[in-house]
């Protein structure tokens, strides 16, 4: 663990904790934001450009403009007046911890970490680029699809119906 | 002696960099170009705001700034100490943290994109695999910024602005970007230092060997200017700041410096993605005719950067700001389809053998999309000569 990463890891964890915590909405929607992009950091960190620069275009640059669109649009940015914690905290902190334990049990008995760490790959943008093409041309075309069919029927619910006034 | 002046500045800072310890020679390195990055395009800001102003007079049949300095080229300098020393006023209900972090939230990725143009041979600050990429990912963290300024000043023009901008700024991201593709496909890769070696050389007929001069290359070039132009919020494009609607748009609450380090974090954003639009069409920093290669390579990215920032203050003192609808409708319309139809031509054009034909085939999926279109987009609308009732 080096120094860069431990700065991005505490920048990203400390604007998760106030996207949750935060009372304000819009807030927590830019706090949401500095988490996106620690995560596309720590990408780039890793030496994995393509997945970083992609996370910045596509979590910061359309995703929180898409979070920060629905707030406004529907419950205004009040600041609510009772405390964000909700009632059931004890019950969400019992799930929680059957999460973290599931999770942790899962990873301890997978056979990836026994495995020696890989070394690191020289990935170019061609490279993943031909894979997509070639190797994953049929799930990426399935995506494409779905994609569009969710854009046409947004367009659809959108649309006025003419006959009903 | 040609080679010298050319590689002038990698000369220097690379002799500055040798006067250091190894361990502290990349850390210099990068201290050195961002400076230089900063120091040389926020002087071109300062010599542009200039020109601009004394070019839109020369439109409007006016002066324009004359009195500080020789020929008012002073200005800038006035300008700045005035935007320090105002009183910043920030309103009472303003959300203070954001108020106060959207001017650093705008200038932070302006200047950041600066890392992967190439001003010149062996001029560029880092040569990303995916060059391309990493400019338009950071060009859209602008959007969030302009919402910062625009939700945090507690004015329902202010939001109106950013609302305009965000939507303006969404709509021409897509066309920006697809016709921006059709370069990364014919040279099969997203760096920028690729994209500008790919266009060295020259045709036969004396033309060089840039994108610019290709029937694809063309359409995509405009297409991309056009989007760059709503991009940058310049005018015709401009309705997030309409002062005649909505005063001043999302930056109507911010005044001295701050509101200074707005109007810096927009021209940044146009000189910026003026330099990708050379890189891409324009052939760089490669110059126009082989008997001019002597000039240096970061001189002609330079001039060529003030021509299309020319052509940038012309359009703004020629046209009229265009209607929302009108802008959705140009983007949506026209727009989008033309750069989906330029992809295809530009594929025409990669398997089709060198020849006159492609040239043909090109051009005329260009002229045929582009009379379609216009004439789809002006369905309906009775265009005659405009008359009026009091004025003559």
């Amino acid at each position: 663990m080096n120094l860069v990463f431990a700065i991005i890891a505490a920048v990203t964890v400390a604007a998760a904790v106030a996207a949750m915590t935060l009372r304000n909405l819009v807030h927590c929607a830019l706090a949401l934001a500095v988490a996106f992009a620690g995560i596309a950091a720590v990408y780039l960190q890793l030496g994995a450009q393509f997945v970083g620069f992609a996370q910045l275009l596509v979590y910061v640059g359309a995703v929180a403009i898409l979070v920060v669109f629905a707030i406004l649009l529907t419950r205004g940015s009040e600041q609510p007046q009772q405390s964000v914690l909700s009632s059931g905290w004890a019950a969400g902190i019992v799930v929680t911890l059957a999460v973290l334990g599931l999770l942790v049990f899962a990873i301890a008995k997978s056979s990836v970490i026994r495995s020696a760490a890989p070394t690191q790959p020289d990935v170019t943008v061609r490279q993943i680029g031909e894979a997509l093409m070639n190797k994953f041309v049929l799930p990426m075309e399935v995506v494409g699809l779905l994609l569009t069919a969710a854009l046409i029927g947004a367009v659809i619910i959108a649309m006025k119906e003419e006959g009903k006034k | 002696m040609a080679d010298d002046l050319d590689q002038i500045f990698v000369t220097i800072a690379h002799s500055i960099v040798g006067l250091f310890p190894g361990l502290w020679q990349p850390v210099v390195s990068a201290i050195i170009s961002i400076s230089a990055i900063i120091g040389v395009f926020a002087s071109l800001f300062a010599v542009t705001t200039v020109f601009e102003r004394k070019g839109l007079g020369r439109i409007q049949n006016r002066y324009g700034p004359n009195r500080v300095g020789p020929f008012g080229f002073l200005q800038p300098a006035a300008d700045g100490i005035k935007a320090l020393i105002k009183e910043d006023v920030v309103p009472r209900s303003a959300d203070k943290v954001v108020h106060f972090l959207a001017p650093l939230a705008v200038v932070v990725p302006a200047f950041l994109v600066y890392t992967v143009l190439p001003i010149g041979r062996n001029m560029v600050l880092a040569d990303f695999d995916a060059g391309v990429l990493f400019f338009f990912a950071i060009g859209a963290a602008t959007e969030l910024s302009v919402f910062m300024a625009g939700w945090s000043s507690r004015n329902k023009y202010s939001l109106l602005g950013a609302m305009r901008a965000i939507a303006q700024m969404i709509s021409y991201e897509i066309p920006l970007i697809l016709s921006a593709v059709t370069v990364v496909m014919i040279v099969g890769s997203l760096s920028t230092t690729q994209i500008v070696a790919a266009q060295a050389g020259y045709h036969a007929i004396g033309l060089p060997n840039w994108f610019v001069f290709t029937p694809w290359g063309f359409a995509g070039f405009i297409l991309f200017m056009i989007a760059a132009t709503a991009e940058t919020n310049r005018s015709p494009f401009d309705l997030p700041e309409g002062e005649s609607e909505i005063i001043a748009g999302y930056y109507i609450e911010y005044s001295g410096f701050k509101f200074a380090l707005f109007f810096l974090g927009e021209y940044m954003g146009m000189f910026a993605i003026s330099g990708l639009g050379i890189t891409l069409f324009l052939g760089g920093w490669h110059a126009p005719l082989a008997a001019l290669e002597f000039i240096p390579s970061w001189a002609w990215f330079f001039v060529k950067l003030l021509a299309i920032i020319f052509v940038f203050i012309w359009i703004r003192g020629t046209l009229p700001r265009l209607r929302m609808d009108q802008l959705m409708n140009f983007a949506w319309k026209f727009m989008l389809p033309m750069a989906l139809i330029n992809i295809i031509s530009a594929a025409i054009w990669h398997f089709m053998p060198p020849g006159y034909e492609r040239w043909l085939v090109g051009a005329a999926i260009a002229a045929v999309s582009y009379v379609l279109l216009g004439l789809g987009l002006m369905h309906g609308k009775k265009l005659e000569k405009r008359t009026y009732r009091y004025a003559e």
